[in-house]
């Protein structure tokens, strides 16, 4: 590269940079601190061995196309897709719950109208895919799969089947803790993640590969969801909540002040 | 400081909830100028990978993007059904298909520009945290050759970014997990 081509491209561009302002500031997200996120070569898990990069990651600065995202709204969401129970004409088996949080970012702010997809084993711990062989039952009345926006506050709310451990054939005897599988978008493409939420008082955690990928003690019990008797409705459902904590934004001078 | 939630995997069954009907067309099917990329993913022993999502994240044809911090806004064209986001579920034979246009070139906050690309992620039963990586197109040579994100690749490594023209007109984009031919990907 020459800089007489960096010159004669931004002469080429220069028609649709000019109304710009002049110098373009932009928002940059925290790096996660060392051991919250899973290692990706993990020996625990056999499926990484041949899935995971073994050059070292390049780091990307933070420009346009990272702290901006797909705002994902409303027009996806139809009235069942947060009531895992209401999607089929009977109801489906097993210990009803609810299970609602706030989306924020690591500085605390709730994170307003992003999108959650969620999918999860029915009660017998049989998942609803064509590559599932677990000799358990499927249930007619439950699919496994949610939807919802958060509100203002960041605020979501499902209402479901607790999920069933099920067996895999990581190792001897391996069973997966009960979970639900959660995607997320938040604001920026810098945000999205996909995670599990696990259930307290769980003896099969201690024994899960994927769990105790999270190298930090605090960050791996971040994933256990809380019970909560004034979630709980009485004669109904069981209450959970789970809070889910993006990354946030480093200080900036330029960004406005919040509470 | 909130703690941050940590990664987990998708797994093997996420293509119950995340793949979406339109899910690969960032633009509606017959925009004018829509380009096709298709590609494979590959494991460390060269193998495909039939249970890998690939999603998609752009700024329009103008360099812009419809989000609150992009301080220039929308492009004032207003690309009627552009999404910017696209997201593929891989097939048996490990390959993928997003339908979408080719984005601008964009500034960045230290005056230098961006050449065209998506930033690319790659989720799989597999992979405890999600792959970033990003395509650039092959007929940008002299932006590609000023672009600071490819410039900071080992020159070695800079083609695994760079999408391959196809003799039908479609660009091929192989993401390889692992091996010799290992795609370069970002610590984002």
């Amino acid at each position: 590269m020459t800089s007489d081509v960096r010159t004669a491209f931004r002469q080429e561009t220069q028609p649709q940079v000019r109304q710009e302002p002049s110098r373009l500031l932009l928002p940059v997200y925290e790096r996660p601190p060392a051991g919250v996120h899973p290692p990706l070569d993990y020996s625990g898990y056999r499926s990484t061995a041949l899935r995971h990069p073994k050059r070292p990651l390049v780091l990307l600065p933070h420009r346009l196309t990272e702290v901006t995202g797909p705002l994902l709204g409303s027009d996806l969401i139809t009235a069942t897709d947060a009531d895992l129970t209401a999607q089929h004409d009977g109801e489906p088996i097993g210990q009803r719950i609810i299970v609602t949080g706030r989306v924020l970012d690591s500085d605390g702010r709730p994170v307003p109208d992003t999108l959650l997809e969620i999918w999860q084993a029915n009660a017998a711990g049989r998942y609803r895919h064509s590559r599932e062989h677990h000799p358990a039952p499927l249930d007619p009345n439950f699919t496994g799969i949610g939807r919802c926006i958060t509100d203002a506050g960041g605020r979501y709310r499902f209402v479901t089947i607790a999920p069933g451990a099920y067996p895999w054939g990581n190792h001897y005897n391996a069973w997966r803790p009960a979970h639900i599988h959660f995607s997320l978008f938040g604001r920026a493409f810098s945000q999205r993640l996909v995670t599990q939420m696990y259930f307290p008082g769980d003896p099969l955690l201690v024994l899960d590969p994927m769990f105790n990928s999270v190298p930090d003690e605090a960050a791996r019990q971040r994933l256990i969801a809380r019970f909560d008797i004034n979630l709980t409705q009485p004669e109904w459902a069981l209450g959970y909540e789970w809070d889910i904590v993006l990354r946030g934004r480093s200080a900036t001078a330029f960004e406005e002040p919040h509470e | 400081m909130s703690g941050l939630t940590p990664s987990q995997t998708v797994g093997p069954y996420f293509a119950m909830r995340l793949p979406w009907p339109d899910g690969p067309y960032v633009v509606t099917d017959g925009t004018p100028d829509a380009i096709t990329i298709v590609g494979r993913v590959f494991d460390g022993a060269g193998n495909v990978i039939p249970d890998a999502i690939i999603e998609t994240w752009q700024a329009d044809q103008d360099g812009r993007f419809a989000h609150p911090d992009d301080p220039r806004g929308a492009s004032p064209a207003g690309y009627g059904g552009f999404r910017g986001f696209g997201r593929c579920e891989t097939a048996a034979d490990g390959s993928y298909r997003i339908v979408t246009v080719k984005p601008g070139p964009l500034p960045t906050p230290d005056g230098d520009i961006e050449a065209p690309h998506l930033d690319v992620s790659v989720f799989a039963r597999g992979l405890l945290d999600r792959l970033v990586t990003r395509m650039y197109f092959p007929d940008e040579l002299a932006a590609n050759a000023a672009d600071p994100v490819l410039c900071s690749v080992e020159p070695a490594r800079r083609g695994t970014l760079i999408a391959i023209a196809e003799p039908e007109g479609h660009l091929r984009f192989d993401v390889w997990l692992q091996g010799g031919r290992e795609t370069v990907f970002f610590d984002l």
